[in-house]
């Protein structure tokens, strides 16, 4: 059985990539949703998958998760081929889908015990198993309620809380945050990043920029199926965005208006409808010129480039389109 | 943490600590992160300066995951392909027992109304009509009770598999979205299917057990073979619920096919399956509706064990074989549409 020399392989196997995917490809009827992605995750590294609704990063995630076949193109999870050892893939992972699929007719304790079974694994390890991920969750006082008293970010952190019932070195989040107020998206990161520092190796699709910014030691951009740029956050910011942004206002009919008159100020100028973009390494000297050229701004703000500028050059201004 | 800074945990803490350190397997420090850093409990207190307040020093020290699985991945992935389709009945039945009250008193309260209304009210009046003969087949006529228990058996059987395999199935894929929590796990879909018909099956094992118990104290049941009714009847339930799984996997969108199968196939069925008159009463327009019923075959099985109703012996093999026909196309074509829809 090929399985079994894998058990005996996997350990040794550590330097070796967690995830390997080369070109792949995932068609529905004549739709490419991901249209030729290569990447390599290493252990124990924050992998991120950044791009605008409909990209194809859910798709590419359930391709890894030994949920959905591909189309073309080779994929490999801890050496493994999910297509052909979906069980065996999927018992290495933890979850976290987009949206949470607890099971609501269960009690809190009952859905991570559950949910634990599905790894045959004994009830002498999950009862205390699940214990302790609720403490983890901070969920210990809900632990006999239903799920459905739960808030949004208590239903969230119960969801991660299940993923990790089976004790995984990899763990995938599908916008593990969008919907929360920005208390449970900070409790949620505390509690990733923690894993993080534990070993667990996160790959992680999210269109908040801070959030990617905050976990991802590397990350991707995704746009139409296809990768846009790839790197750390400060090496993408690097690359495709200068140090410092200046933001000016002029009121929304003026700002088309004085733009023409903003040309060779800093590296590269963008026209929003509500205010416009000069992209320079100093943002206060570039400033400087513009009231040099005696033009008057509502307000001004110099602030430091951010994984935003990054992505919204690279997918396009969703205001403008 | 137990070791280095004892002076800093608070009790509280400290008990918790030696909690799950009992708890843990032996192999490793209990506090360790990862079981191959055996020196990581040295390295993590290391990083703790003195003046961090318990609250950090105690975020810091803590094991996030401090049970290990007493599992590889590939043993976990090998128990699942081997007793998957138990894991998700385990769930199934947990599910069941938060509605446990309502599917006792269903099981219940189901029989005795009907076998009031049919032994005590109708009964009265078919009996004392001579006109009415409802042969066993030997000559003999059988008091209508007796005639009718098997169909409302079998009946009781179909109306639980009908609610269980059209709003649960779609909310597992579509309300809820409870199926796509398994199916991140090493679990197959067609072990989901599996597991939920087996769930099926024991909640219909459940009603017409005690379905015949009353059956029984209401003397409706005159051989000593009827109790294979128990049987016979849950297996109308599975040859009815098994298809209409499939069907249900497959609705993409809710525009109240449930209330048309209940109105359009279970009513019809329920009236015209030789349920409350022999079927050969009816014009012939309408018997094909008995013929590919399998609450007529399972009625007539019924029949045949509870009162020695006497048909010829192809005729109860064909009952049989009718049925278990249904439960394995059903089941095949389940198996078929829910490893379709959730591999998408």
């Amino acid at each position: 059985m090929p399985q079994t020399s894998l058990s005996h392989r996997l350990p040794q196997q550590a330097p070796a990539a967690v995830i390997t995917a080369r070109d792949v490809v995932k068609t529905y009827g004549d739709f490419n949703a991901v249209d030729g992605i290569s990447f390599d995750v290493q252990p124990g590294e924050s992998f991120g998958l950044l791009g605008p609704n409909g990209a194809g990063k859910s798709t590419t995630m359930r391709m890894i998760g030994g949920v959905s076949q591909r189309t073309a193109g080779e994929l490999s999870i801890m050496g493994l081929d999910p297509d052909q050892h979906g069980p065996e893939v999927r018992a290495h992972l933890g979850v976290v889908p987009q949206q949470d699929n607890l099971d609501e007719e269960l009690k809190v304790r009952d859905n991570l015990i559950v949910y634990g079974r599905y790894f045959g694994l004994p009830y002498s390890y999950l009862r205390p198993k699940a214990d302790e991920l609720l403490e983890f969750a901070q969920l210990t006082d809900k632990a006999k309620a239903k799920v459905d008293a739960l808030s949004g970010g208590m239903k969230r952190r119960l969801t991660i809380a299940r993923s990790l019932m089976n004790d995984p070195k990899v763990l995938l989040l599908d916008e593990p945050t969008t919907g929360l107020d920005p208390q449970a998206r900070h409790i949620l990161w505390d509690r990733l990043f923690r894993l993080k520092e534990a070993g667990v190796t996160l790959i992680l699709t999210t269109h908040y920029m801070d959030e990617a910014e905050q976990l991802c030691d590397r990350l991707i951009v995704v746009d139409k199926g296809k990768i846009m740029a790839e790197g750390s956050p400060a090496a993408l910011i690097r690359e495709h965005s200068t140090r410092e942004v200046l933001e000016l206002r002029f009121g929304s009919e003026r700002n088309t208006t004085v733009a023409p008159e903003l040309g060779g100020i800093g590296e590269r100028l963008e026209t929003l409808p509500d205010r416009v973009l000069i992209y320079a390494d100093d943002g206060e000297a570039a400033l400087e010129q513009v009231s040099n050229r005696g033009l008057r701004p509502i307000t001004s703000l110099v602030r430091r480039s951010s994984l935003e500028d990054v992505f919204l050059r690279l997918t396009g201004r969703s205001l403008i389109d | 943490m137990t070791e280095q800074q004892p002076s800093q945990v608070p009790g509280g803490q400290e008990a918790e600590a030696a909690s799950h350190a009992s708890a843990e397997p032996a192999a490793g420090p209990a506090q360790a992160p990862e079981p191959d850093a055996a020196a990581a409990a040295g390295s993590v207190d290391a990083r703790v300066p003195a003046q961090l307040t318990l609250r950090e020093v105690d975020a810091l020290t803590r094991p996030v995951t401090g049970l290990r699985s007493p599992l590889t991945p590939l043993q976990s992935a090998e128990r699942a392909r081997n007793f998957g389709s138990f894991y998700y009945m385990e769930h199934w039945l947990r599910q069941l027992r938060g509605y446990g009250w309502t599917v006792l008193m269903t099981a219940v309260g189901t029989p005795l109304v009907y076998l009031f209304a049919m032994g005590v009210g109708l009964a009265t009046l078919v009996d004392a009509n001579t006109d009415v003969s409802l042969d066993a087949g030997n000559g003999q006529a059988v008091p209508y009770l007796v005639f009718v228990a098997p169909a409302l058996l079998a009946t009781a059987a179909i109306m639980v598999a009908s609610e269980e395999n059209t709003y649960s199935v779609m909310s597992g894929f579509k309300w809820r979205k409870t199926y796509y929590g398994p199916n991140a796990s090493p679990l197959q879909s067609q072990q989901l299917v599996n597991g939920h018909s087996m769930g099926v099956l024991a909640r219909l094992l459940l009603t017409t057990g005690l379905y015949f118990l009353c059956l029984v104290l209401f003397g409706a049941v005159v051989e000593p073979t009827g109790w294979v009714m128990i049987f016979t009847a849950a297996l109308a339930g599975m040859s009815f619920g098994l298809p209409l799984m499939a069907y249900s996997a497959g609705i993409e969108e809710d525009r109240g096919q449930f209330a048309l199968v209940q109105r359009f196939i279970v009513m019809p069925l329920f009236l015209f399956s030789g349920t409350f008159f022999p079927l050969d009463a009816m014009p012939l327009l309408v018997r094909w509706i008995g013929w590919v019923s399998p609450l007529w075959h399972s009625t007539e099985l019924g029949r045949v064990l509870s009162y020695g109703y006497a048909e010829p012996l192809w005729l109860t093999a064909l009952h049989v074989a009718y049925l278990a026909v249904l439960c394995v196309v059903g089941w095949i074509f389940a198996r078929r549409v829910y490893i379709r829809r959730l591999g998408k």
